[in-house]
């Protein structure tokens, strides 16, 4: 897969004048307000802030889960902050890998198949799928889990799944919200190492956090309050 | 996402809450079952009633006293009196017929008839010497009545034979005595037994007996006329109808004094009777598949809201919305095709049971049972539909949050 990573410093992300705004009747919130930024390809991203600083909506919207009010946001040389829902699911499913902070494993499903799944919706083959994941899983250290279901694995194991699961679609970026806030620290800290070593491999990662050591151990922090970028080193 | 896949998915869903997926299917196999098994026992009971006009004979015509009318059904108390003994005589002397073979009269009531303090009320069918052999009616024993009997008003009977076991316990019947309304009459012979097209209960005695002695008319009840060939049956109606007219002195055919059918003609009545009550009995089963398509609709609405984090995920991870209506709906396929599945086999089973107890021939029909599956199937895709868009209706953040 190497040559679907591209050379370090282009630009992965571009977002400019983002904004936010949510109505609820008469009031008026301005959830990020004119926030613009840049994220090049193999970046190690940490978004840091307050409950309330506007962080999970732009998770949200970099991750095409939501889209913006106004403003632009282009991934990977596409424009998609006025897509429709099926675009946005196609977006979801080739250009992002999402790792929750509450794993989001579908239940029942053995961890091979909670893998194969962004596959399946992308109309890969089963044998491909099921050699992929098996390969994905392996790179997690859960090569020996495979036909274990979510609710007799810990929350850590459960998290290197949802990291496996991330990275089979092979997205250009993965999108990580709060991705130790349910683990010790210990397990947080293997998930961080995880993360690290794909990075090191050139995976473009963004990891929503507020915690600081979690912070500490990315290569940049963008720091939100207000709707508004505070701090970006 | 493959079909295939999302079937298999779905099955391992629907397996994964056994009990919910059971009583949910129950509905429908409630609704299918008795829709099968009302269509089987309609289809039944007509094929049985079609057996004893069949029976008849099919190029049987029955001349009636009272105009033409389609409900052929008629209280035979207040049959006309139209009809005489003279109309069939000269219809049986007539030159004029090319298309007749034999005729036979009938006048039947309902009399007292007693053996050695047996005593049962039945019907007594005073009939000419061809009666037997147009109506199909053969002897068991003994001898038929003829000619002659009718020439000399002959006390004689053969009876039903269903009367030799309720009159004569089993005892020979042939040459005994018994009473109808007080007059004695010897019996002459057994007639075979009919079963289902009826008869077996029947005292035979001869036409003019029965209207000079015992019943004091001088009309009749009905004339069978046997037409050459099955292929004459329209002009065989056409000549006798004519042939009456002319004789009772009426002008035109609207204004007859008698009914002619064919067997053709009462079968055609008896379908509509039997078809109109069948439709019936199923619309009334339908409305409980209904019901069962409202269960289904209920269950997946809350299998959605239960779902709704899985969606969420799902949606995350790159669904569409057409791929989740598919899965919703294919679950909701799943349900009623099984249901209806079930309820063939429980509608057959029924069906087998019922027309057994009530000794009717079995028809299953391939066609009610194609239907059964197709209806299944559209109720799936009506009732499912509602809540699988619910289903991809669904923004995934909020269906991420839900808890």
């Amino acid at each position: 897969m190497g040559d679907l990573f591209p050379a370090l410093g282009d630009k992965m992300i571009e977002v400019k004048n983002l904004s936010k705004i949510y109505i609820d009747g008469q009031l008026q919130t301005k959830a990020l307000d004119d926030i613009s930024f840049g994220i090049n390809k193999g970046e190690f991203v940490a978004i840091m802030g307050p409950s309330g600083s506007g962080k999970s909506t732009l998770m949200h919207i970099l991750g095409a889960l939501d889209v913006p009010s106004s403003g632009t946001y282009i991934l990977n040389g596409k424009n998609i902050e006025k897509l429709k829902d099926d675009d946005l699911a196609e977006i979801r499913n080739k250009e992002i890998g999402f790792v929750f902070q509450a794993y989001n494993l579908l239940p029942r499903t053995s961890a091979l198949q909670n893998v194969t799944l962004p596959m399946t919706y992308a109309g890969i083959p089963k044998s491909k799928r099921h050699q992929r994941a098996g390969e994905m899983l392996t790179l997690v250290g859960l090569g020996n889990k495979l036909k274990s279901y979510p609710n007799q694995l810990s929350g850590g194991q459960k998290q290197r799944v949802a990291i496996a699961r991330a990275l089979s679609m092979e997205p250009s970026i993965i999108l990580a919200d709060e991705p130790t806030g349910n683990l010790p620290s210990s397990q947080g800290n293997e998930i961080m190492d995880i993360f690290e070593q794909l990075n090191n491999k050139g995976h473009t990662i963004i990891v929503v956090t507020h915690e600081d050591f979690i912070a500490a151990r990315c290569n940049r922090v963008l720091t939100l309050a207000d709707g508004k970028i505070k701090g970006d080193r | 996402m493959r079909i295939v896949e999302l079937i298999e998915e779905s099955i391992s869903v629907l397996k994964s809450n056994r009990m919910r997926t059971a009583l949910s299917m129950l509905g429908i196999v409630i609704g299918i079952g008795s829709v099968i098994a009302l269509i089987t026992l309609g289809q039944a009971s007509q094929q049985s009633v079609k057996q004893r006009i069949q029976s008849l004979g099919s190029n049987l015509l029955i001349i009636r006293p009272g105009s033409e009318s389609r409900g052929f059904i008629r209280d035979s108390s207040s049959g006309g009196t139209t009809l005489t003994s003279e109309d069939a005589i000269s219809m049986s002397q007539s030159l004029r017929f090319s298309t007749i073979d034999k005729v036979a009269a009938e006048y039947s009531g309902r009399a007292q008839v007693s053996y050695e303090g047996v005593n049962d009320n039945l019907t007594i069918a005073g009939i000419t010497e061809n009666y037997f052999g147009l109506r199909n009616i053969e002897m068991d024993t003994g001898s038929e009545i003829t000619e002659q009997d009718n020439l000399l008003v002959n006390k004689v009977a053969v009876i039903g034979f269903g009367l030799k076991e309720s009159l004569f316990s089993n005892q020979d019947p042939i040459g005994k005595s018994i009473r109808v309304k007080g007059t004695t009459y010897r019996v002459l012979g057994i007639a075979k037994e009919k079963g289902s097209s009826g008869g077996d209960d029947t005292v035979y005695i001869p036409l003019k007996t029965a209207q000079k002695s015992l019943f004091g008319v001088n009309h009749l009840s009905s004339i069978y006329v046997s037409a050459k060939d099955e292929s004459l049956m329209d002009e065989a109606k056409n000549q006798v109808g004519y042939f009456l007219l002319e004789r009772h002195n009426i002008e035109s055919p609207d204004k007859a004094d008698f009914s002619i059918l064919s067997q053709e003609d009462i079968l055609e009545t008896v379908s509509q009777v039997t078809g109109t009550f069948t439709t019936l009995l199923a619309g009334i089963a339908a409305i409980s598949l209904i019901v069962g398509g409202i269960g289904i609709m209920n269950i997946m609405l809350v299998t959605v809201t239960e779902r709704t984090r899985e969606i969420g995920i799902r949606k995350a991870l790159g669904a569409k919305r057409k791929t989740i209506i598919t899965q919703f709906l294919i679950e909701a396929i799943l349900l009623t095709v099984s249901g209806g599945g079930v309820g063939v086999a429980v509608g057959i089973a029924v069906s087998i049971i019922l027309t057994k107890a009530l000794s009717l021939p079995t028809v299953i029909s391939l066609p009610s049972i194609v239907l059964a599956f197709s209806v299944s199937t559209i109720i799936g895709l009506v009732f499912g539909w509602y809540p699988a868009q619910k289903a991809s209706k669904l923004q995934p953040i909020e269906a991420l949050r839900y808890e």
